[in-house]
């Protein structure tokens, strides 16, 4: 499990006279400059759903390729990792909020699954990963006798 | 941690939609600014972007998410984006283009002729 803390979007309410409000920008770097420093001090977003057979787990992550994803399985946790590189161009950046570099999730599945069923798609910025529970582990009727 | 069965816009009062603040990279060059900003789950279908009067708006919706069952753990709060931004005048409000790949959006904002960096001679 990362121990890095994953940071809730702002939230806004908006209103059509609401403006992009230079104090919340003022406090929002303040907090950035004090936020964690750590080898991967970033975190996508990540959410675990469940039916009768499958697993899915949905990461958000924008503007990357599939082939920059590294997915792993093992003793029952689901390990997504990866880089996001930053181009290097010739301009100026005016604001950067967008996070790069590497990143590493290790989420605890719910219940046991097939490792060698594993399906993975990236899609409008989101990578969703299905996997399929054992036999064991999907729910059985048991019959009243 | 939460867990919501389901995800849903809540209203917190009638006519009030609450968004979530995409993060976004703005650069500039000679030519005029690009903007990138990050929307996971919006494909082209879902973006929409209006300019007026120097303010720049983009909203993105978020495409129907295929049904995975229910809710074990969730992060992501399955909301629209939106941003405004206040644009610079040298901005030519005719070309400002915008794509978007694997959920990034791109707007590319060209500075008006006159406004590029030019050399003035002495007469």
């Amino acid at each position: 499990m990362s121990i890095i803390r994953y940071r809730t979007p702002e939230l806004a309410t908006w209103t059509p006279f609401d403006r992009l409000s230079p104090l919340r920008d003022l406090l929002d770097s303040a907090y950035r400059l004090t936020g964690s420093v750590g080898a991967s001090a970033w975190s996508p977003a990540l959410d675990v759903y469940e039916d009768a057979d499958t697993v899915t787990v949905k990461v958000e992550l924008a503007g990357m390729k599939k082939e920059d994803f590294e997915l792993s399985l093992e003793d029952g946790a689901l390990t997504v990792s990866g880089k996001r590189e930053l181009k290097e161009e010739n301009r100026e950046s005016f604001r950067s909020e967008r996070f790069f570099g590497s990143f590493s999730r290790t989420i605890a599945l719910p219940c046991p699954v097939n490792s060698d069923n594993v399906k993975a798609a990236y899609e409008d910025g989101i990578l969703t990963v299905v996997l399929h529970k054992t036999d064991e582990a999907k729910p059985r009727k048991i019959p009243v006798s | 941690m939460s867990n919501p069965a389901t995800i849903e816009n809540r209203t917190a009062s009638p006519g009030r939609l609450e968004y979530v603040v995409p993060a976004v990279n703005l650069h500039h060059d000679t030519e005029g600014f690009t903007l990138e900003a990050e929307m996971p789950g919006v494909r082209k279908g879902g973006v929409e972007i209006t300019y007026d009067e120097g303010k720049l708006t983009l909203t993105g919706h978020r495409a129907a998410p295929a049904p995975a069952g229910n809710a074990v753990y969730t992060e992501s709060t399955g909301q629209a984006y939106r941003r405004v931004f206040d644009i610079d005048p040298s901005v030519d409000a005719e070309k400002i283009s915008a794509t978007i790949e694997q959920g990034l959006l791109t707007v590319r904002l060209p500075k008006a002729e006159a406004s590029k960096p030019r050399k003035i001679t002495l007469g």
